[in-house]
């Protein structure tokens, strides 16, 4: 009775799904409801979760609630501790979501709707949820390793060190681009800034308050903190309609670059209870919260989608990003589909926590199902703006030129519908002086958002609402800046300390500043080189991020591979092999694409030589200040071909040694044993 | 009150604060007669160990 039953619900949830999907792909010139997005993106996760995330638990991993886990059998009260599932659940979801899922598939309705949903839909199922189910299992399987020591000990040592170095590389490239979506949000905006700025202070009341006044009350102070957010918000205002305070903090994209240098800095090296842990606890609350808040505003809305479901940027003409919608669509949006980020947590914090082998499904499978569905929801935001309000957010200078006519134009011409007049109301009833060219996803999101929240509770406060949004996706991505420079600061200690040991004393001041430096430097220099950008920085800096988030995926799909062969279980190893082939394809035709495209809109070289041959003969391209500033603009362009280079040879290097290990399992050279701790039944621990 | 102070504690471990009882709990338990760390020394220990290596953030 209960199987058939069963059978019935199932079969009308893939129906739906499958219906939902059909609806999305095949409607053509009218507009669709974003109710069918979101009833195709949840039947097909539920569909998902329930068969194959079950499958993989069964069928590969054999997960077993008796068998002891790490945090059962290392049990130490603090790094392992036996926790609830659904809070691991939570945990491991605020640490996994961040602004990746909002800013990639903003960028990438470029394309138009269909081809990001279908990308998030799809290779979620398929290829992120699996790889973060796959890591987190595995390290479950051993201890609660890392990612790196996993590529050690299962490939080899060369794969531990290249994974190392790689990872390093990434969190550069990372911490650039974010940075620059923060800078291009809060470029010539007073309240924006204002707003922003005194999120410093309020975390750092916060931390006095919880090392001096009530120690170990973090809910308190956190509830003081958002309602400080809040005075925050209306201070940014104040200060924007105060003639004579406004123009202090109306600042250009250098100046804002050297402020957030500044602040990385500051945060590496500054105590951690004093800037960063306060700034994590507001970031958590504000993250849950607006996750909350955009899935209520879209359900209460349920908007028709301006965009159309495919435009023809597909070909690889668009103002946003250059490059067509293959492999473009799949670098773009990494956070939300797949996302080698999550592999690093995935065995870090996480695989210390789960109580029971079962819980990783939820936890693995289900918390990246859950990012994806933000992914979504994001999407719907960016794409209920007409497309031509769309565009002339997003699209540089370069292509829209410095004034309201230039951009209607631009805008017509590509074929959408922009009235002169548009821009200049909706950039007034945000607050704003301007929304033309504010590149890098943020305020067209904000703009979405703060439509959807304004037509949901009635309307008038898009001005507050929009800030309101700029603010949380700042706060969400200062804070992976600020605690992704002090783990840089730390991986560059202990590199530097093989050579000398001294240099990887945390205690010794000269190192921590050095090391600090020396990592602020490396990324501070892409975000200047992106903001000084006359394409607009995101044009070169975005797809690198990409693809460097997606190489990390494949390492931790190679380990995965590894893993699941040296278990014994070869047969079902396509799992991980589908998605890495998948990625290896896509990340290696962008990356070709990138270095050697002879177009030099997409290819890093042609548009180096582009420029050497202007400058030599002494044209200025528009939208470049000066002839000088040309050199270094060549230059930039070989070290982001060169960076590309690193990241490709590097997965290189790891599919290699990994594949030399499959064949030498596979072939009875390299005994199957598993690398597995031995089982021990969970009833052996004695519980606290 | 009961359900207030379990919600509390839900929403404390997701956000990532350091549990000090329950390490107390657990050194009195699993390791009786062992020195144990003052409150201030453990919640330092803690924040040092979450922001030193990468796994803890994400884009």
């Amino acid at each position: 009775m209960r199987s058939a039953r069963t059978i019935i619900i199932w079969g009308l949830v893939a129906a739906l799904g499958a219906a939902a999907l059909g609806r999305i792909a095949l409607s053509r010139g009218e507009s669709i409801n974003a109710a069918w997005l979101l009833t195709a993106a949840i039947c097909t996760y539920l569909v998902g979760y329930r068969f194959y995330a079950r499958f993989i638990a069964t069928a590969i991993f054999a997960l077993d609630g008796d068998r002891a886990t790490p945090a059962v059998r290392k049990a130490d009260g603090h790094d392992f501790v036996p926790t609830n599932k659904w809070v691991v659940f939570g945990h491991h979801f605020a640490a996994i979501a961040g602004p990746g899922p909002l800013v990639g598939p903003t960028l990438a309705a470029q394309f138009g709707y269909l081809p990001g949903a279908l990308w998030i839909i799809i290779g979620v199922v398929l290829g992120g949820a699996v790889q973060d189910f796959v890591i987190l299992c595995a390290s479950v399987r051993r201890d609660g390793r890392s990612l790196g020591q996993m590529a050690k000990d299962e490939i080899g040592p060369v794969a531990g060190i290249t994974a190392l170095v790689a990872v390093l590389g990434i969190m550069v490239v990372l911490i650039s681009v974010l940075a620059l979506v923060v800078v291009n949000a809060l470029k010539s905006s007073p309240w924006g800034t204002v707003t922003i700025s005194l999120t410093v202070p309020i975390a750092m009341f916060m931390g006095l308050y919880l090392r001096f006044v009530r120690p170990d009350k973090v809910l308190e102070a956190s509830a003081i903190g958002l309602v400080m957010l809040a005075g925050a918000l209306w201070a940014g205002q104040w200060v924007a309609a105060n003639p004579a305070l406004a123009p202090i903090f109306t600042l250009t994209g250098p100046t804002l670059a050297l402020l957030i240098m500044a602040y990385g800095f500051a945060a590496s090296v500054l105590p951690v209870w004093l800037l960063l842990a306060p700034r994590d606890y507001l970031s958590a609350f504000v993250k849950i919260g607006v996750v909350v808040a955009l899935a209520v505003g879209i359900l209460l809305v349920l908007p028709p989608l301006a965009m159309p479901a495919v435009t023809q940027f597909v070909d690889g003409t668009g103002p946003v990003f250059s490059g067509k919608v293959f492999p473009f669509v799949f670098i773009t949006i990494a956070c939300g589909a797949i996302s080698g980020f999550h592999a690093l947590i995935a065995s870090g914090t996480t695989p210390k926590l789960l109580s029971r082998e079962p819980d990783a499904k939820l936890v693995g499978y289900g918390a990246m199902l859950t990012e994806s569905l933000v992914a979504i929801m994001a999407l719907i935001a960016a794409c209920v703006l007409t497309p031509g309000v769309y565009f002339a957010i997003n699209a540089p200078v370069a292509a829209l030129g410095t004034t309201a006519e230039s951009a209607a134009l631009a805008v017509q011409q590509w074929g959408f519908v922009l009235q002169p007049g548009e821009m200049d109301a909706l950039a007034k009833s945000v607050g704003e002086s301007s929304l033309l060219s504010r590149t890098g996803g943020a305020p067209s999101l904000a703009v979405g958002m703060a439509h959807l929240f304004d037509r949901a509770l009635g309307g008038g406060g898009m001005a507050l609402w929009y800030h309101f949004a700029i603010m949380f996706e700042a706060l969400f991505i200062l804070t992976t800046l600020d605690a992704g420079t002090r783990v840089g600061r730390f991986m560059l200690q202990d590199l530097g300390g093989q050579l000398w040991p001294k240099f990887r004393e945390v205690t010794w001041q000269p190192a921590v500043w050095m090391a600090s430096g020396l990592f602020v430097a490396m990324w501070g220099y892409f975000l200047y080189q992106g903001v000084t950008d006359p394409l607009g920085g995101i044009n070169s800096l975005w797809p690198l991020f990409g693809m460097a988030n997606q190489l990390l995926a494949a390492v931790a799909l190679c380990v995965g591979t590894t893993v699941i062969i040296r278990m014994g279980k070869a047969r079902y190893a396509w799992v991980t092999i589908l998605p890495l082939t998948w990625l290896l394809i896509v990340v290696m035709t962008a990356g070709w694409q990138k270095l050697f495209s002879a177009d030099p809109r997409i290819g890093f070289l042609a548009h180096a030589d582009k420029f050497s041959a202007l400058h030599a003969a002494g044209n200025l391209p528009p939208g470049v200040p000066s002839l000088a500033a040309m050199p270094r603009m060549v230059f930039n362009d070989r070290l982001d071909a060169a960076v590309a280079a690193f990241f490709l040879i590097s997965v290189l290097v790891i599919v290699f040694e990994s594949v030399r290990i499959w064949i030498k399992v596979v072939r009875g050279a390299v005994p199957a044993g598993s690398t597995e701790v031995p089982a021990q039944s969970a009833t052996l621990f004695a519980a606290d | 009150m009961q359900t207030l102070r379990r919600w509390v504690g839900i929403l404390r471990t997701i956000i990532g604060v350091p549990d000090y009882d329950r390490y107390l709990r657990h050194m009195r338990v699993r390791h009786p007669g062992c020195a144990v760390l003052s409150k201030d020394e453990f919640a330092r220990e803690r924040l040092e160990a979450r922001y030193s290596r990468p796994g803890s953030r994400c884009c």
